[in-house]
């Protein structure tokens, strides 16, 4: 059985908390810049792009699609053999690394483009983790 | 810097590589500094300036008896000792020191004496948004853009093999390589799976070892038994320290930014270039070099290598130690890159290119975080 205890767990910052409490919520947030309109990732209380301090946090779609990734086949404790690290690209622009879950980890069955919906994972009662699974028919 | 001021003076490896288990981390510095002071005809104390990366800087002038009074501890991984060298030659023009050491060692395969790499743990930035999805470390991390290198420059699996099969046989030339066996495109394709699409054969070896240079003016170089080598350009440059990212993960901005400032710098063309080293941790790198450095056009790298332009008796031979691949990687690679650059400018290499004049030595540091470019050359220009 996969112990998911072994997986290393993100200890949130000032800068970050509202992610990780979105994600406890099941919420994926982004922020945006007020003035320039840029959207970036991860979190940080100014835009990366001109420095602006007003910059709002917000709920982002949860779409994307499969930019790339590995499978590793190396065993590793909070697995059940080989798994996908990947990098997903947000329907809003900004990329992330996740694991792609709820399909087979191979490549015939992760193409890359395809498209994607985030999913949580609650690992204790403050962290919950973003996965990405193949995106269903919903609008 | 302007190119021919700095010249290096004494260059050389640890006395074994591969599997030095009698050694601890910093006796292995200390082993290759001793090496390259022999080289240099000086002694610990002819040294005024330091710079190392995995150990301190001070750790290493303590240890060998140094007293400096330039000390540059840059760490950006791999790549750190082209930084240092970069670093060294504006000191030295700027009359902060005379002579510098740079050192590296590292007990990468037997752990002796080796200080953890510390990332810092769960707060920092790849500590919340890439540890979690339980990469296990560079082969599952540093590989991850090139399923989407391939998709956007037509890039093939087997043009990926056939850089590993090409530098073994660069590897079969020289006696010091940890894998000398020849290769097929198949063997590395066939390979144990590490991390799809990358087997066993396309991931550095994990080898202990060490390397170290020192530098001063190229007007005082007259005066040392070597044959001096010249540095003629530098670059050095970051990006962002996780691999998710990347501007792009097609291109390695820090590639772009280091390269370029070297040859603008040294003022040769890609033409002029006789012979280059490319860091490769894996073996998508010396594809993502070629390009990001401007030898090959987007997408042509893959074909460049397959058709033997880089290989014994190619137009442009490329990692001539065998490289991380088969040569030895300890971890931090950079320093056996510098070190192939500079034999292949003395003219002492095991697999000697004929001629060479002028070597490109672009290194990597962390996965895509960091580069480093040294532009050698056997002649003062």
């Amino acid at each position: 059985m996969p112990d998911k205890s072994k997986i290393p767990l993100p200890i949130p910052t000032p800068e970050t908390a509202h992610f990780w409490e979105g994600a406890k919520t099941g919420e994926l947030r982004l922020q945006k810049c007020d003035e320039c309109a840029h959207t970036y990732f991860p979190p940080r209380p100014f835009c990366p792009s001109c420095a602006s301090k007003r910059v709002s946090v917000f709920k982002a779609s949860g779409r994307g699609f499969l930019y790339s990734y590995v499978i590793n086949q190396r065993p590793h404790p909070a697995f059940d053999g080989p798994y996908s690290i990947a990098i997903v690209e947000l329907e809003e622009g900004p990329r992330m690394m996740t694991n792609v879950v709820n399909v087979d980890q191979t490549p015939e069955a992760l193409q890359l483009d395809m498209p994607l919906e985030v999913t949580f994972e609650a690992l204790n009662e403050d962290i919950s983790l973003p996965y990405f699974q193949p995106a269903g028919d919903r609008q | 810097m302007k190119p021919g001021t700095i010249a290096i003076v004494g260059a050389a490896e640890t006395t074994d590589l591969g599997k030095i288990p009698d050694m601890s981390q910093l006796q292995l510095h200390a082993d290759a500094a001793l090496n390259t002071l022999a080289d240099a005809g000086l002694k610990p104390s002819d040294i005024d300036g330091i710079a190392s990366a995995g150990e301190a800087p001070g750790s290493v002038a303590h240890y060998l008896g140094i007293v400096p009074k330039w000390v540059d501890g840059t760490m950006v991984g791999g790549c750190s000792f082209m930084l240092h060298v970069r670093h060294a030659a504006a000191a030295i023009n700027a009359g902060h020191c005379q002579t510098v050491l740079i050192t590296h060692g590292e007990s990468g395969r037997s752990n002796v004496g080796r200080g953890a790499f510390h990332g810092g743990g769960g707060a920092t930035l790849p500590g919340q948004f890439e540890a979690p999805f339980c990469g296990m470390g560079a082969p599952t991390t540093f590989t991850l853009p090139f399923l989407r290198f391939m998709k956007e420059t037509g890039t093939t699996l087997e043009q990926l093999a056939g850089v590993a099969v090409v530098q073994r046989e660069w590897a079969a030339m020289n006696p010091r390589a940890s894998q000398k066996d020849p290769l097929t495109v198949d063997d590395v394709m066939n390979a144990r799976m590490i991390a799809y699409p990358f087997t066993k054969l396309e991931c550095c070896l994990v080898t202990d070892g060490g390397g170290a240079l020192i530098l001063t003016s190229a007007e005082r170089a007259k005066d040392f038994p070597t044959k001096p080598v010249f540095i003629i350009g530098t670059g050095e440059s970051v990006e962002a320290p996780m691999i998710s990212q990347m501007e792009d993960l097609t291109v390695s901005r820090a590639f772009r930014v280091s390269g370029q400032n070297a040859f603008e710098e040294s003022g040769i063309t890609h033409d002029d270039v006789d012979h280059l080293m490319i860091y490769d941790a894996f073996a998508h790198l010396p594809l993502y070099g070629l390009e990001d450095l401007g030898f090959c056009q987007r997408g042509e790298a893959g074909s460049f290598i397959e058709t033997r332009n880089t290989a014994p008796g190619g137009s442009l031979p490329l990692n001539t130690n065998g490289g991380g691949l088969s040569y030895m990687h300890s971890g931090m690679y950079g320093m056996y890159a510098l070190q192939e650059s500079v034999r292949q400018m003395r003219g002492v290499a095991p697999a000697q290119v004929q001629d060479a004049k002028i070597s490109v030595c672009h290194g990597v540091g962390g996965m895509f975080a960091a580069a480093g470019t040294i532009i050698m050359a056997n002649e003062q220009p």
